[in-house]
């Protein structure tokens, strides 16, 4: 096992080695790209073609956790980035430290998508037989989290939808389905990275990273950035389609 | 010297990115997220989805270059990107070209530019 950045005898030097791999990880990257470019692209047509549900549906999003989560998952990036500096620059004790605040913010992001998820699952506005956009306008009393304004202002974009789409919550389990696919796809890249960050974490514990070897640390850091980045287009294309009424 | 030495002396040294760049990155970031939202509740007509797009691609030409490094990456590296992006352009364009474009047999142009209505009241 080389873990430990011997030179392979296919290499010339530490840096080309290393440089390899980190084009392999954007190659597998790029696979990457095409996979949730394609969902995207799936997303856009049917939110082009039903966009009367598709705002309806974005304007049940909170756009503060929304928000708020995707200032998480950019400072966690940040943390990542300072994780990978330590490593080059041979400060040992910090790479333990900026991981760890990286793992941290991942968790808290899950909480807060817990958040959103469980009110979804509250309001009946999970695709399937419960399935009701009316859920919330027409039995108040069970959504006591929603004040009376935001009830009203719900009842009239309702209203006004409805007259557009008569359709419409058939077509809202389109925008909800996609809602769930590409955040749950995105949330299950975040766990792996989670766990590959875990494992970094170990290794850091015991001094494996210096700046001679830090080639998993950069790999790894590729990864975590690259899931920040979906997120990037994923919160406009999901809380952002319709909010100014 | 060997032709290793040789090789290895043309390879440029690796570029350490100093915190304070991140901290530019980040806060820069952070600003385009504010600026992403407020944009959102102006009504632009259909330029909101363009301006999000434009400042959601300018966050991620940022995360790209200098938290993923390519900025300081080999050419060949580089070329992977590039190569990526234009896959990508080619698989959105090419789709929605089509869409945009496509007529069926009742000379109706499909979907894009009508609403295609399920009719779900059959349903139990």
């Amino acid at each position: 096992m080389h873990r430990t950045g011997a030179l392979y005898g296919q290499f010339n030097t530490l840096e080309q080695q290393k440089d390899t791999a980190s084009l392999g990880m954007w190659i597998f990257l790029v696979t990457e790209v095409m996979f949730f470019g394609g969902i995207m692209l799936a997303y856009t047509i049917n939110r082009h073609t039903y966009f009367h549900a598709f705002a309806m549906g974005s304007n049940t999003l909170s756009i503060q956790l929304g928000g708020f989560n995707t200032v998480v998952l950019l400072a966690s990036s940040f943390t990542m980035a300072m994780a990978v500096w330590s490593a080059q620059s041979g400060k040992k004790k910090l790479i333990p430290m900026f991981l760890t605040l990286t793992i941290l913010l991942g968790f808290v992001f899950f909480g807060v998508k817990y958040i959103e998820y469980a009110q979804k699952f509250h309001h009946h506005l999970v695709p399937g037989r419960n399935f009701d956009i009316t859920y919330c306008v027409n039995n108040p009393s069970k959504c006591e989290d929603m004040s009376a304004e935001e009830l009203d202002i719900e009842r009239r974009e309702l209203a006004d939808a409805m007259e557009a789409d008569p359709h419409l919550n058939a077509h809202a389990q389109l925008y909800y389905s996609a809602y769930f696919g590409m955040t749950g796809l995105h949330a299950l890249h975040m766990v792996i990275g989670a766990g590959l960050l875990l494992w970094l974490l170990r290794n850091s514990l015991s001094g494996m990273y210096t700046p001679e070897w830090n080639t998993p640390v950069d790999i790894v850091g590729l990864y975590w950035h690259f899931v920040d980045i979906v997120w990037i287009y994923l919160f406009p294309l999901l809380y952002l389609i319709d909010r100014h009424k | 010297m060997s032709d290793r030495d040789q090789i290895a002396e043309q390879e440029h040294h690796e570029h350490i990115v100093p915190p304070g760049t991140y901290l530019v990155i980040i806060f820069t970031l952070l600003f385009l997220t504010g600026l992403t939202v407020a944009a959102a509740y102006i009504n632009l007509g259909r330029f909101n989805i363009v301006v999000a797009l434009a400042i959601a691609t300018l966050k991620a030409t940022l995360v790209v270059l200098f938290f993923m490094h390519a900025k300081y990456s080999p050419k060949r590296t580089k070329l992977v990107i590039m190569a990526g992006i234009f896959w990508l352009i080619i698989l959105l364009f090419m789709t929605l070209s089509d869409y945009a474009s496509r007529v069926d047999y009742r000379g109706i142009r499909y979907p894009m530019t009508q609403h295609i209505v399920v009719d779900t009241s059959q349903r139990s």
